[in-house]
């Protein structure tokens, strides 16, 4: 009976995307894919470069969420398994068109998975040799740790399954690490 | 059955498990494991199908993503000049892919070998790929025979969000766009020097975008041989 009064997501997810502004997903594969490689040529540590993606994914996140509670409406989750419908049906879909899966839910220690069949920034990508250890969607899990950092939830977030690794889909664990208490800045009341 | 010659015995003999089950229970758990797919290699990457182009992402995360990068720039360079450098040297990569992938796609590898329809197919394919829409002029430069324009009047969409402070006047984000243009006639055989530049439109708030392409004196020779 519970379900039936939580809002569609995966509708909600749709119709946001209908109305955002879009561009050609090829284009922006073709921008990460010159973003990563500058980096790569900055540093020369690969795990460096996996640290910096991380970082501009977290500055993207804590910008991100604004938009996302702007553009979707989406209600205040009542905890944080809802969280996980929210962000695999409304947020992918919204800015990169795809919907990822929620797996593994773990009550206990407070985490799960998301996988994602399609991952727009890693069209026509191929990781080389001596690039192994390079976690190159690694700007997602920033954006995820950003933008819940901004509703309260410290989160960490890191893939086990990769697909530019030969695995057959990109798997994303997300852990709650802590609630953080919603500081007053200082001057309001 | 046992009328039945022995080749069409054994054909028409009912299937076996192949274990005996004591419960329900086992035999699901059975039915689980064989049904489970082998992992199946992924196809190396040149023997996958090249998608059809159709896809779309929000406006506002390739913005995102572009102003990160942006700003991961700004504290390693030292000038307005290096930054438009570092954007219009990540167009110009990605404009030699998009050649690549246009010229399968859409035109069946042909190429184009005429100064003109090479700016045309950037003005109308590569824009529309781009914007979603054909470049609103494109002109040859009266003073100059070597240079041509393309004139966007409205703010480019993949810059619209982006505005410059004071203290980076003369820095033009299209940079980026025009590393793209470069990109693609450097793979084309059309070597050029491409820049964005910002002049203002009288009656506009927003100044408008022109792309300016410098050729090369070899391809302006190779031209004219060949108009």
């Amino acid at each position: 009976m519970a379900a039936a009064t939580k809002p569609n997501y995966a509708r909600v997810g749709e119709q946001v995307f209908k109305e955002v502004e879009k561009v050609n997903a090829e284009l922006f594969t073709l921008t990460y894919g010159a973003i990563v490689a500058q980096l790569l040529r900055d540093h020369e540590d690969v795990e460096a470069v996996n640290e910096q993606l991380e970082k501009m994914g977290y500055n993207i996140g804590l910008r991100l969420i604004e938009e996302f509670l702007a553009r979707s409406g989406v209600p205040r989750c009542s905890d944080f398994k809802e969280t996980a419908e929210v962000i695999s049906k409304v947020g992918f879909k919204m800015f990169l068109g795809v919907t990822a899966s929620v797996v593994n839910w773990d009550p206990k220690k407070n985490e799960y998975s998301l996988i994602l069949e399609e991952n727009p920034l890693i069209d026509f990508v191929e990781v080389p040799e001596q690039y192994q250890s390079l976690v190159y969607s690694n700007i997602l899990c920033g954006v995820l740790r950003g933008a819940l950092e901004m509703v309260q939830m410290s989160v960490e977030c890191r893939f086990v399954r990769d697909v530019l690794k030969g695995d057959d889909a990109s798997e994303i664990k997300v852990t709650l690490k802590a609630i953080l208490a919603e500081e007053v800045p200082v001057g309001e009341d | 059955m046992s009328t039945l010659s022995p080749a069409v015995q054994s054909a028409v003999q009912p299937m076996k498990p192949t274990g005996s089950y004591s419960s329900l229970e086992q035999l699901a758990a059975k039915a689980t494991f064989t049904t489970e797919k082998k992992p199946q290699k992924p196809l190396p990457i040149l023997s996958r199908p090249i998608s059809k182009g159709k896809a779309e992402v929000s406006l506002s995360a390739f913005s995102f993503m572009f102003s990160e990068f942006i700003q991961y720039c700004i504290p390693r360079v030292t000038n307005t000049s290096e930054l438009e450098k570092r954007l219009s040297e990540a167009g110009y990569t990605i404009g030699n892919r998009i050649l690549e992938l246009i010229s399968f796609r859409e035109k069946n590898y042909k190429r184009e070998t005429k100064l003109i329809s090479i700016l045309t197919f950037i003005s109308f394919t590569i824009w529309k790929l781009l914007f979603s829409k054909n470049a609103d002029l494109l002109e040859k430069s009266t003073e100059e025979p070597d240079e041509y324009m393309i004139t966007e009047n409205q703010p480019l969409s993949l810059t619209k969000f982006i505005s410059t402070p004071k203290d980076y006047q003369g820095f033009n984000c299209a940079s980026f766009v025009a590393g793209i243009v470069e990109g693609i006639l450097d793979a084309a055989d059309f070597g050029a020097r491409v820049t964005a530049h910002s002049m203002p439109l009288k009656g506009q708030k927003h100044p408008k975008t022109v792309i300016l392409i410098k050729f090369n004196p070899d391809v302006i020779a190779r031209s004219d041989l060949n108009p």
